[in-house]
């Protein structure tokens, strides 16, 4: 039944992609590659192919690559700080996020009541609010509080936020997953926090991790709240990295940020490599209930 | 699930929103209301040999317990609202008298503070979030028409430029467009003008930005449009080939019918995020050219310890808040209608 397609349309539809795929990830493998460079190379005045041939590397390093720029940003920076610091930030966020989003998703999508729908607007809502707006309500209370900069602080604050859309992926996740099963779990003398514990948590983990992919993600990539909301000590990756974007000036210092840069964004190609179908399948599921 | 047992499951959640969410705002609405103190200043006279001089200071010490006491500020009521800096009524209408025409008093209100970042903003959600949805369909098109081998690698390399912090991908992309960068570099040559520089012009600054944000959210719309080419309705599509429609017209009476709830829910997402458009002119370093409601709240609020102002900051969230509910009314009162329909 299939019609052979025409040549040219084969050929318009493959550039396209390869068009796509060339913006899509050269960027990343550019600076990959230009952060084992010295600044020379990779900003060069002369012929940008310099930072494919590292021919100022060789001349200043004597070699063709460099880890001048993570070993700048890593120890004398103390880069690995921030990146301890986002560690226990995103898998606090992360853990804490899950726990009361599936108690509450489960809730929303078991109640047959309109307060259910209209929470459900409301977390739309709240999504839909620019991060910033809230900082300014919540540095002056912390300032007043003591409680400006600590990173507890910021895991709680950043649990709150993600809430809204951890309450509406997990509420359509549970949805998916048929009454019957807890309501049977009811029918056989079971509380509904047992029937939650028996029935449902066993069934559940393809929605949280789903969910708890993104919550990762919201986490990780904030700077917003980071960057407001924390003492330079406590700093995470982003807002660290803006930092170095202060001094960019001395010699030296645009390659540090180059290499911490590189550095922030292979978990994430980690993450993606490892959990592609996942997240292909967390972004339509939104949609499907859209 | 009676509403004892709800609460019992809900409460954790509803509590973290309400103490982070909903009485921050409350807090923001207060604090747009009050603003930071002068500072107490004296005239003090210096007496020498050569006769005395009068000098005016700043008494810290008077500042500092003033500041202490009432660290809220003083009560202004909706002045910060109505300032310069903000809605600044007084100098519209000062701009309406002094132009003479339409694009010279256009050009007037677009040089206040408020009303550019307004107007940057509005322009890029406006600009971006229908080249995110066209590309976005472009792609899906495209990679749908893969042999499945290529399908998985292709899918992952195009969602990179999503997942990456957005702070990120923009150094990454400011770097490239540099005058020294490969990308920078290759326009001079390719202009042959040593002096083209993308950071310069207010414009070609703009475009910067809106190519970034075509960049960084296409993938998403391109993913929700792929996973909708997978349930296009087979029998549709092949009925329509008997009755003669090419290949355009099924795309163009088949497939695109099927995806507009996708492209409704994209576009819906997109307004959201777009509008709340910060970190790339952070990461583009592009605040001279372009400003961005987020952005204007984050100046405020980040100069250091004691000149924080609250007040500004807390006005112009308040006016975002207040956008944000404007873009998503239609979808709010259709939630509302369809509630009412269900009971």
């Amino acid at each position: 039944m299939a019609r052979t397609v025409p040549t040219w349309l084969s050929i318009l539809s493959l550039g396209f992609l390869v068009l796509w795929l060339l913006l899509a990830a050269f960027p990343f493998f550019w600076t990959l590659w230009g952060s084992f460079k010295v600044e020379a190379d990779f900003f060069s005045k002369q012929n940008w192919t310099n930072a494919i041939f590292g021919v100022r590397t060789l001349a200043e390093t004597g070699a063709h690559y460099t880890g001048a720029g993570y070993e700048g940003a890593w120890i004398k920076e103390e880069f690995w700080k921030a990146s301890i610091n986002t560690l226990v930030m995103t898998i606090s966020v992360v853990a804490i996020s899950l726990t009361l989003g599936t108690l509450g998703g489960y809730a929303l999508s078991r109640s047959p009541f309109r307060y259910a729908f209209w929470i459900l607007i409301i977390a739309l809502v709240f999504r839909a609010m620019p991060h910033i707006t809230l900082v300014s309500g919540y540095l002056f209370p912390f300032f007043e509080l003591n409680l400006w900069g600590h990173l507890t602080t910021t895991i709680i604050v950043m649990v709150a936020i993600n809430q809204p859309f951890t309450l509406w992926m997990l509420h359509s996740f549970f949805l998916n997953i048929p009454k019957d099963l807890d309501e049977s779990a009811l029918v056989d003398g079971c509380t509904r926090f047992q029937a939650f514990r028996y029935v449902i948590i066993p069934v559940m983990w393809p929605g949280v991790i789903t969910t708890g992919l993104f919550s990762f993600l919201l986490a990780y990539n904030d700077f917003a709240l980071t960057g407001l909301l924390l003492t330079e000590e406590n700093q995470t990756m982003v807002p660290a990295i803006a930092g170095f974007l202060g001094s960019t000036q001395q010699q030296g210092n645009v390659m540090y940020a180059v290499a911490a840069v590189v550095s922030a964004t292979a978990p994430l190609f980690v993450l993606v490599m490892f959990f592609q179908r996942q997240i292909v399948s967390g972004l339509t599921a939104g949609a499907v209930k859209g | 699930m009676p509403h004892r047992t709800f609460i019992s499951f809900i409460w954790p959640s509803a509590l973290a929103m309400m103490l982070f969410i909903a009485l921050p705002i409350i807090s923001v609405a207060i604090q747009s209301l009050y603003i930071q103190h002068e500072q107490v200043i004296e005239t003090v006279k210096n007496c020498g040999p050569f006769g005395c001089t009068e000098s005016v200071v700043v008494n810290v010490e008077a500042t500092e317990k003033i500041r202490a006491e009432q660290p809220l500020g003083r009560f202004n009521a909706l002045g910060t609202y109505t300032n310069r800096n903000h809605l600044a009524f007084a100098e519209i209408a000062a701009a309406w008298k002094a132009s003479a025409n339409w694009s010279g008093f256009f050009a007037a209100i677009t040089n206040l503070p408020f009303y550019k970042a307004l107007f940057f903003t509005l322009s890029y959600t406006l600009v971006v979030t229908p080249l995110v949805i066209l590309l976005g369909f472009f792609v899906a098109l495209a990679v749908n028409r893969l042999p499945s081998i290529f399908k998985g690698p292709t899918i992952f390399f195009s969602l990179l430029p999503m997942i990456v912090t957005p702070l990120i991908g923009s150094l990454i992309l400011f770097w490239m467009i540099d005058a020294k960068g490969i990308i920078g570099g290759s326009l001079q040559l390719l202009f042959d003008d040593p002096d083209l520089s993308l950071k310069a012009s207010p414009t070609l600054t703009w475009i910067t930005l809106f190519v970034y944000g075509v960049w960084h959210h296409a993938p998403f719309a391109f993913v929700v449009f792929y996973a909708g080419l997978q349930t296009v309705p087979k029998d549709i599509l092949e009925s329509a080939m008997i009755d003669g429609a090419n290949r355009w017209q099924q795309i163009r009476h088949v497939v695109i019918p099927h995806l507009i709830p996708l492209g409704v829910f994209i576009a819906l997402i997109q307004l959201m995020d777009n509008f709340r458009v910060f970190e790339p002119i952070v990461g583009f370093n592009a605040s001279a050219s372009a400003t961005s409601l987020s952005w204007i709240i984050y100046n405020d609020l980040r100069t250091g310890d004691g000149t924080t102002l609250f007040g500004s900051a807390a006005a112009t969230s308040m006016l975002t808040i207040l956008g944000v509910a404007i873009l998503l009314a239609p979808v709010l009162i259709r939630a509302w209608r369809a509630n009412q329909r269900m009971a």
